[in-house]
C-alpha cells in the first residue's frame, strides 16, 4: 500500500512497528506534494527541511525506546492562517505575503510537542473570508475530485490536501463552516469543535467569537486523534475553556446506545439539491438501522442564521483586520501623501475585494447610529438561535442534516454573486453562532462524481458523542475509503 | 458682566503592576531602550490574544473604594477603534458603558489656614490599556517619525470628575490631593514627568451678562498637562482666553462653531493652542471585545481589596494634628512626603511619647538628610525604633537634646561604615560618650563647691550683678562631671553664689 493513501492509524501502526520510518513517511508525502501539488494548488509553503528534521526526531525517539508522542512522525498540513514560528504565515493575503511570525500558535506548539511533522502551510480564502478558496491572493486550489470545481473554503487547501493524498491530517479553521463545507466538498472528515475547546492563540483572527480551529482527516479516527492533541485549556486565550479533555480516541469504537437523532424538516425544503437530500436521508436511515430513533425537530430562528452571521462576522472582522495598516508590519504602500493616505493606500493595495467588502460592511454596521439596529440586534438573534439548540437538545442527542445545499460548485460559478455564496453557509453557520460542535463526514458521491457530506451537530462539549456517532456511520459505509478517479 | 470658571478633570493614572494589562510583558518606564518591553501581544501581532491581568483590577478597585465609588459587580471590555501609529491593534481595549468604578468623590483642602475642605464629585474611573508613544523629528528637517511601544499596554485608570472645580488653584490642589491619595494607596508612582500621572482639563465659563442672563462658553479640552504648575497655568490662561473670545465673538456652547474643542498646552510660551478641528468628532465604533469574557467582581473579591485600603492622607493629616498636637504645617510636611514617612513619624512618636519632639526630628533632621542624599525613608539608615528610642531618652530626661544630636550623628556615621544601627546602639553610644544626665546631686554639689572655691573673684562679680560671668564656671563643672545638664549646673551655681 502506498504510504500517501494510508490513514493516520495505519501510518502509526507502520511507524510504531518500525516497518517504516518517519523520514520515509515524510519523504513520501513531500515527494507527492512536489509531483502533484502544482495541479492541486493546496500548499502555499512547503517546509521540506523542517518536516524532515521533525521526522528524524520522531525516528530517534522511537529508536531510543521513548514515546514519539500521539502523532509521532505523522505529517500534518496547517492552514496558512495559523502562526508558525520562523515559517511564513500569509493568510493568503498580499498584506502578509512576507510575514514570518516570531512565535508558534498554541495548536502548533501542541503538534510539535506530540511529534507531528509539519509539512507546510495550505491555501485558504484571504483571511478565511470566502467559501471557495478563490479569494486567495496567491493561487487557485482545485477540487481533487474534479479540477473544474471548487474545493470549498475557506479551509480549501486543508481539505484538498487530504482528498489528494498530500497529507493524512490537516488543521483548518471554521468561522461559519470553513472546515465542514470544504470537507464535504472534498469527501473528507472535518470537525469544528465547541467554541473554546481549542485555543485560538496564534490563529489569525477573522471573527473572534465564531472562529474555532479543528481537524480534517481521511477518517473519523484521524480527526479524533488530531483533536485529542490540539484541544485543552490554554491560559493565553481567555475564551478557551478550562475543562477536562476526554479520551476521544480510546472511546471511539464504542457505539452509542439508544441514540436519538433530530432532523430539521426545514433543512430539506427549498434550495437543497435532490441528490444531497437523498444522501442525507439515506444516512439517517443507516442510524435507524443501528437502533437510533429519529425525531423531527424545529430550529425556529435558524432561517435568520445567515443574516445574523453576516453582521456579526464582518463587524468583528472590521475590527480584527484594522491592525493591518502598514505601520508595524505587513504591506506598506510606496507612494502616499500623508499618514492617513499611507493607511488608505497600504490597505487599498493589499486587501482583496472580498476582504474589503466585509471590512466595509462591519465598519458601517458598528458606526454610531447603526450599532443598535444591526450589531446589537444580531447578538439578540444569536441568543435566540442558541436557545433553539438548547430546546432541541433536550429532545434529541444529535442533529443530522446536510452540510451544504449542493455539492461543490464550479470555480467561478458564484464569485460574481457574493450573496449566493453567503447563503450557502445556511446549514453550517448556525453551529458557530451557537458555539456547538459539528462534524462533516463523507456520505455519498453524486452522479457527477462529487462527494456529499453529512453534518452532525451535538451540544456544547459533546465532541465525544459526535465522534462516536460519526464512527458508527463510518463503520457501516465505505464513502471515506473512496479516492478521486484521477488518482 | 460677571463670570465663573468651570473645570472638570480627566486624570490618567498608570498602575504599578509587574506586567501589562493584557499580557505577561514587563511594565516599566524605560524611554532609553525603545521597543525593548514588548512581546507579540503588545506588538499586536496577528493571532495574539489579550488575557486580563487581575492585579490591575485589584488596584483599580482599591482606587475606586478610596475614591468613595461604587464598584461595578459586572463589567466588560470594549474596543475603542481608531488608527494611530502608537496603537498597533488599531483599537484600545477600554471600558465604555460599564466602568469598574463610578459615582465617587474626593475632598481637598481649599484653605490651609482654616482647613476648609471642598468636595469634587467623580463620574467614573475606568480601566484601559495605554498606547505607545510617537516620536517625531523636531528639527523641522522632515526626518522620520518613530514609534516606541514600551508604554503600550500599560494599565491605565482614567478618573473623570464632574465639572465641580471653580478655579485654577483649586484644580491644582485637587490634583495634588488625588496624587497624594494614589501614592498612599500604592497604586501608582504618580510621576507626572514620566507620564504615569497625566491630566486633561475641560474648561469653560459661565458668564452672567449685564442683563442677568447666564450663558456658557464653548468647552475646551486641554490635553496632556504634565505638571501641577502646568495644570494651574493652562487653566488660568484658558479662563482669560475664553473671556476675551466671548467678549469678541459672543459665541456660546451649542452655537454653530461653539462645539467642544481640543487644545494643547505650550508650557514654554504659556499658551494653549487649537489641536483638533471642532468638526472632526470621532466615531470610535465601540463594541464589546469578543476576546475577553466579561468580568464579575464578587463580594469576596471586593472585601479582599477593601482590606488593603489605608487611611486617606486627608484624614491622617487631621488625625496627626489632633493626636500628636502638631501644627497644620508640620502635619502637612509629614503627610505630603508620603505614606512611609507618615508611618515612620507615627512609630517614632509612639515610642517616645512626644509628637512635637518626633515632628521636630522628622521634619528637620530626617528630611534634611533624605533631601541631601536624595533618598526615601525606606533607605534612611536610622530606623523608626532607633530614633524613637533615642527621642525617648530626651523625653525621659536621660539625655539632653544636644546630646541626642551627638548620638544621632554618631549613629549615622556608624551606618556609613555599613554597620547596621540597632536599638541597642542608642544606649551604648550614650554611655560610651558619657552623655547620660548625672542625677547624683552630691557629685554635682561637690564639683560646684570646688569650682567656686577656685574662682572667688568670678563669684563676687556674679553676686555684684554680672550674671553672665557664671558661664565659664558652668564649663568647669561640666568638665568635671560629664553628662551634666548645663541648665541644671547654672541654676545650682547661681543658687550657691546668691545664697
Amino acid at each position: 500500500m502506498s504510504l500517501t493513501r494510508a490513514s493516520t492509524d495505519e501510518l502509526l501502526q507502520l511507524l510504531d512497528s518500525r516497518e517504516v520510518s518517519a523520514v520515509e513517511v515524510a519523504t513520501a508525502f513531500l515527494d507527492e506534494i512536489e509531483a502533484r501539488d502544482e495541479q492541486i494548488g493546496a500548499f502555499l509553503t512547503v517546509d521540506r527541511d523542517g518536516a524532515l528534521t521533525a521526522a528524524r526526531t520522531a525516528d530517534e525517539r522511537r529508536a531510543a525506546g521513548e514515546s514519539a508522542g500521539l502523532l509521532g512522525g505523522i505529517p500534518v498540513a496547517v492552514k496558512d492562517l495559523v502562526c508558525t514560528r520562523g515559517l511564513r504565515t500569509t493568510c493568503a493575503s498580499r498584506m502578509l505575503e512576507n510575514f514570518v511570525p516570531p512565535y508558534d500558535a498554541h495548536v502548533v506548539r501542541r503538534l510539535r510537542d506530540e511529534g507531528a511533522v509539519l509539512l507546510g502551510k495550505v491555501n485558504l480564502d484571504e483571511f478565511a473570508m470566502g467559501s471557495s478558496t478563490e479569494t486567495s491572493a496567491f493561487r487557485r486550489t482545485v477540487n481533487p475530485w474534479n479540477s473544474e470545481h471548487s474545493p470549498g473554503g475557506s479551509s480549501g487547501g486543508s481539505a484538498a490536501a487530504i482528498a489528494a493524498g498530500l497529507a493524512p491530517l490537516s488543521i483548518g479553521s471554521d468561522t461559519g463552516g470553513s472546515i465542514r463545507q470544504p470537507a464535504s466538498f472534498c469527501g473528507v472528515v472535518g470537525l469544528k469543535p465547541t467554541y473554546g475547546r481549542v485555543s485560538r492563540y496564534g490563529l489569525v483572527a477573522f471573527a473572534s467569537s465564531l472562529d474555532q480551529l479543528g481537524p480534517l482527516s481521511r477518517d473519523v479516527s484521524g480527526s479524533a486523534r488530531l483533536l485529542q492533541v490540539i484541544a485543552g485549556h490554554d491560559p493565553q486565550d481567555a475564551t478557551c475553556l478550562n475543562v477536562p479533555v476526554p479520551d476521544w480516541t480510546g472511546q471511539l469504537e464504542q457505539p452509542l446506545e439508544g441514540l436519538k437523532i433530530g432532523v430539521v424538516a426545514e433543512q430539506f425544503a427549498d434550495g437543497l439539491d435532490d441528490e444531497v437530500a437523498a444522501a442525507v436521508r439515506a444516512a439517517v436511515e443507516v442510524y435507524r438501522g443501528l437502533g437510533a430513533t429519529v425525531e423531527e425537530i424545529e430550529l425556529p430562528h435558524a432561517r435568520h442564521s445567515v443574516a445574523t452571521y453576516y453582521l456579526i462576522a464582518p463587524c468583528e472582522a472590521s475590527s480584527n483586520l484594522a491592525r493591518y495598516d502598514g505601520v508595524h508590519y505587513g504591506h506598506r504602500a510606496e507612494q502616499f501623501d500623508d499618514m492617513v493616505d499611507m493607511y488608505a493606500a497600504s490597505r487599498g493595495e493589499a486587501f482583496g475585494s472580498e476582504v474589503k467588502r466585509r471590512i466595509m460592511l462591519g465598519t458601517w454596521a458598528l458606526s454610531s447610529g447603526y450599532y443598535e439596529a444591526y450589531y446589537l440586534k444580531a447578538l439578540k438573534v444569536r441568543r435566540l438561535i442558541r436557545q433553539d439548540f438548547d430546546d432541541a437538545f433536550r429532545r434529541v442527542d444529535l442533529i443530522a442534516g446536510p452540510v451544504t445545499p449542493t455539492t461543490a460548485f464550479r470555480t467561478g460559478e458564484l464569485t460574481g454573486d457574493p450573496l449566493a455564496m453567503y447563503l450557502a453557509d445556511i446549514y453550517t453557520s448556525i453551529a458557530n453562532l451557537a458555539g456547538i460542535p459539528g462534524i462533516s463526514i463523507p456520505a455519498g458521491i453524486s452522479q457527477a462524481g462529487l462527494p456529499i457530506g453529512l453534518q452532525l451537530l451535538a451540544p456544547s462539549l459533546e465532541e465525544d458523542r459526535l465522534l462516536r456517532a460519526a464512527r458508527m456511520y463510518e463503520r457501516e459505509t465505505n464513502w471515506h475509503t473512496r479516492w478521486p478517479a484521477s488518482l | 458682566m460677571d463670570h465663573q470658571l468651570i473645570v472638570g478633570l480627566e486624570v490618567h493614572v498608570q498602575l504599578l503592576t509587574q506586567s501589562k494589562l493584557f499580557s505577561g510583558c514587563i511594565n516599566r518606564f524605560n524611554p532609553d531602550e525603545p521597543n525593548s518591553q514588548t512581546d507579540p501581544v503588545t506588538l499586536g501581532l496577528p493571532g495574539t490574544l489579550p488575557v486580563l491581568n487581575r492585579r490591575a483590577v485589584d488596584l483599580s478597585i482599591r482606587t475606586g473604594l478610596a475614591l468613595n465609588c461604587e464598584i461595578a459587580p459586572f463589567t466588560r471590555w470594549d474596543r475603542k477603534q481608531y488608527y494611530y501609529p502608537d496603537l498597533p491593534k488599531a483599537y484600545q481595549i477600554s471600558q465604555y458603558d460599564l466602568p469598574i468604578a463610578a459615582d465617587g468623590w474626593l475632598e481637598f483642602v481649599a484653605d490651609e489656614e482654616t482647613g476648609e475642605r471642598r468636595r469634587v464629585r467623580l463620574i467614573r474611573a475606568h480601566l484601559e490599556e495605554d498606547a505607545g508613544k510617537n516620536l517625531h523629528d523636531d528639527s523641522g528637517r522632515g526626518g522620520e517619525s518613530r514609534v516606541d511601544l514600551n508604554r503600550c499596554g500599560t494599565p491605565l485608570l482614567e478618573i473623570v470628575t464632574q465639572p465641580d472645580l471653580r478655579s485654577a488653584a483649586d484644580s491644582r490642589k485637587f490634583l495634588e490631593e488625588l496624587r497624594l491619595l494614589l501614592s498612599y494607596l500604592e497604586v501608582s508612582d504618580c510621576n507626572m514627568q514620566e507620564g504615569s500621572l497625566r491630566c486633561d482639563a475641560n474648561v469653560n465659563l459661565k458668564v452672567t451678562t449685564d442683563d442677568g442672563h447666564e450663558v456658557a462658553t464653548p468647552i475646551a479640552e486641554i490635553k496632556n498637562l504634565n505638571s501641577f504648575r502646568g495644570v494651574e497655568a493652562a487653566i488660568e490662561y484658558e479662563e482669560q482666553r475664553q473671556l476675551e473670545e466671548w467678549q469678541r465673538t459672543g459665541l456660546k456652547m451649542g452655537d454653530v462653531g461653539g462645539e467642544k474643542e481640543t487644545r494643547g498646552w505650550d508650557a514654554d510660551r504659556g499658551i494653549t493652542f487649537s489641536q483638533r478641528g471642532k468638526e472632526e468628532a470621532a466615531d470610535y465604533r465601540y463594541f464589546p471585545d469578543p476576546d475577553l469574557p466579561p468580568l464579575t467582581v464578587s463580594a469576596e473579591w471586593l472585601e479582599e481589596v477593601r482590606a488593603t485600603l489605608c487611611e486617606p492622607p486627608a484624614d491622617r493629616r487631621e488625625r496627626l494634628q489632633a493626636a500628636w498636637a502638631l501644627s497644620a504645617y508640620d502635619a502637612s510636611v509629614i503627610i505630603d512626603r508620603g505614606r512611609r514617612l507618615a508611618d515612620y513619624f507615627e512609630e517614632v512618636a509612639r515610642l517616645c511619647g512626644d509628637g512635637k519632639q518626633a515632628a521636630n526630628w522628622v521634619t528637620q533632621e530626617v528630611l534634611r538628610i533624605m533631601n541631601d542624599r536624595g533618598i526615601e525613608i525606606g533607605d534612611f539608615p536610622i530606623s523608626a525604633p532607633v530614633l524613637g528610642t533615642l527621642l525617648e531618652r530626651i523625653v525621659s530626661d536621660a539625655i539632653t537634646v544636644r546630646s541626642a544630636r551627638t548620638v544621632f550623628a554618631d549613629l549615622l556615621e556608624q551606618a556609613e561604615g555599613s554597620q547596621p544601627v540597632t536599638v541597642d546602639d542608642v544606649d551604648r553610644v550614650i554611655d560610651a560618650k558619657g552623655l547620660r544626665k548625672v542625677e547624683d546631686t552630691g557629685q554635682l554639689e561637690a564639683a560646684a563647691d570646688a569650682v567656686l572655691a577656685r574662682n572667688a573673684k568670678i563669684a563676687d562679680d556674679v553676686r555684684g550683678g554680672k550674671t553672665n560671668a557664671v558661664g565659664p564656671l558652668i564649663g568647669q563643672v561640666m568638665k568635671e562631671v560629664r553628662g551634666a545638664d548645663a541648665r541644671a549646673v547654672r541654676e545650682l551655681l547661681l543658687k550657691k553664689i546668691n545664697g
